[in-house]
């Protein structure tokens, strides 16, 4: 299992967790395990095969689109972070 | 028992001394002036280095590392440099010439003088720690005091900064905020307080602000950021910003406008406990849409206001911002330009993501296709 780190903003649909497991040898069986585990939260950040186009994917530090996208190599030690913009400055 | 004149005498059989021309051509010499620091403040030699005679002995080797190479020292008139060759000379250094005559003659045979750029006696204490730092010293604090950072808001983000800017000596500093102060920005933002609850907040922070540092020249820009007054307000010659703004759209517009007038921006952003900052600059690294090319849906998006925030979040996030802007302006370190600091405060942890430049960015790609400002507000609520 790897690591999946919430965003704030998601919180709620992942029971108030920071953090949460999942499974997938790639991003795309990642986020579909994801959906089946915190359906809320699958739903928010991946649907239809496809990435909220506002949500960043990174797989121990590097952005996904950056590599293969959602065929991009998800290990067990994996820590995976998924990251919306943030505009407060307040 | 030897007097200074026997001693002086003895020494300088002892040692090379060589006349303006013979210094002159000697290959990649290192060239140390050996006087007082009021003395070198007046006028000294073309490429010197200053290493008071008192200091030689420390700091000689920073200056001149290879024992083998060429040095010409030289004081005023002649006789501390031959002593100072002297040391040299015990010090292993085989090739330590004092300048006969030394400054007054060089001056005197009309050469070339250069008189240093130098802090007031007042700069020089009051920014002393920064001085006794060899990265930044007083090459590094004039460029402190000769630069012009632009705050983007002055709120939680905004009130660390502007205050740890203005107490480093930053020059000038500009603040566009169109808010009035209130009792809720208390909680966070310290560059207000009681006594100026319902001020502007610009005018707020310019009180805090020259209360703490009077050399700040602190330029004020009561109004709302849009694209109608961006160019006119970057127009007044920004070095860097720094971007406290609490909404999406002014990110977004603050970051075209950065692309476009080439200017660098230290980001910084919180929510509750956790904060991102990043160094977007033009031609080196992505900018704010490489990295988010859209923003979240509204209901993702809360702001302070309507998620909260821990009072001294935006202290942390404002103040690691004003260390990029610090670092980016004397030119020292290595700069988050390409990596995104994410810190969560409750667990205390800060980890770091890469981020590349987008080759297909609409605005700073190969190709872009937005070349003028959008509507951000329509933007940001697609």
């Amino acid at each position: 299992m790897s690591v999946v780190r919430v965003p704030p903003v998601l919180r709620a649909e992942a029971g108030g967790a920071r953090e949460v497991e999942a499974q997938g040898a790639n991003v795309r069986e990642l986020l579909e395990d994801l959906s089946i585990r915190h359906p809320a939260l699958g739903s928010r950040v991946y649907g239809e095969g496809e990435l909220q186009s506002f949500v960043n994917v990174y797989v121990d530090g590097e952005d996904v689109r950056t590599r293969n996208g959602l065929d991009t190599e998800v290990r067990e030690s994996s820590t995976v972070i998924l990251l919306p913009a943030m505009a407060g400055g307040c | 028992m030897a007097t200074y004149r026997d001693l002086l005498a003895q020494t300088k059989d002892e040692i090379s001394e060589v006349d303006a021309a013979q210094a002159g051509a000697l290959a990649g010499a290192v060239w140390v002036d050996v006087r007082e620091l009021d003395e070198w403040q007046e006028g000294h030699l073309p490429g010197a280095v200053h290493v008071p005679r008192g200091f030689l002995e420390s700091r000689i080797e920073q200056v001149a590392p290879d024992r083998s190479q060429e040095i010409v020292v030289y004081c005023a008139g002649g006789n501390r440099s031959a002593f100072a060759a002297k040391t040299l000379q015990e010090l292993g250094y085989e090739h330590a010439h004092s300048l006969v005559g030394g400054f007054t003659d060089w001056k005197r045979n009309g050469l070339e003088v250069v008189v240093p750029r130098t802090l007031s006696p007042e700069r020089r204490t009051r920014y002393s720690r920064h001085l006794l730092i060899p990265e930044i010293g007083e090459a590094g604090q004039l460029k402190l005091l000769d630069s012009k950072i632009l705050l983007i808001g002055a709120g939680g983000l905004g009130s660390p900064a502007s205050l740890y800017l203005a107490a480093a000596g930053i020059g000038t500093l500009g603040i566009v905020d169109a808010d009035i102060v209130d009792e809720t920005n208390l909680q966070r933002q310290i560059a207000h307080s009681l006594d100026t609850l319902g001020a502007p907040k610009v005018d707020s922070a310019k009180r805090a602000i020259n209360a703490l540092n009077p050399d700040v020249n602190v330029v004020t820009y009561r109004e709302r950021l849009t694209s109608e007054n961006i160019d006119r307000i970057l127009d007044d010659g920004w070095d860097l910003i720094v971007d406290g703004a609490d909404n999406f759209p002014t990110r977004y517009l603050v970051n075209d406008a950065s692309v476009w007038h080439d200017i660098p921006v230290v980001h910084g952003s919180i929510y509750r406990f956790e904060g991102q900052v990043t160094v977007f600059k033009p031609k080196e690294g992505p900018c704010y849409r490489c990295l988010f090319p859209e923003p979240p849906p509204p209901e993702l998006a809360p702001s302070c206001a309507e998620g909260g925030v821990l009072g001294v979040l935006p202290g942390i996030v404002g103040t690691l911002q004003t260390n990029e802007a610090i670092k980016l302006v004397a030119g020292i370190g290595e700069s988050l330009v390409g990596r995104l600091l994410l810190l969560d405060a409750l667990a205390i942890d800060f980890s770091e993501v890469r981020i590349e430049r987008n080759p297909d960015c609409p605005v700073c790609g190969d190709h872009p296709t937005i070349t003028s400002y959008i509507d951000y507000v329509e933007f940001c609520a697609r």
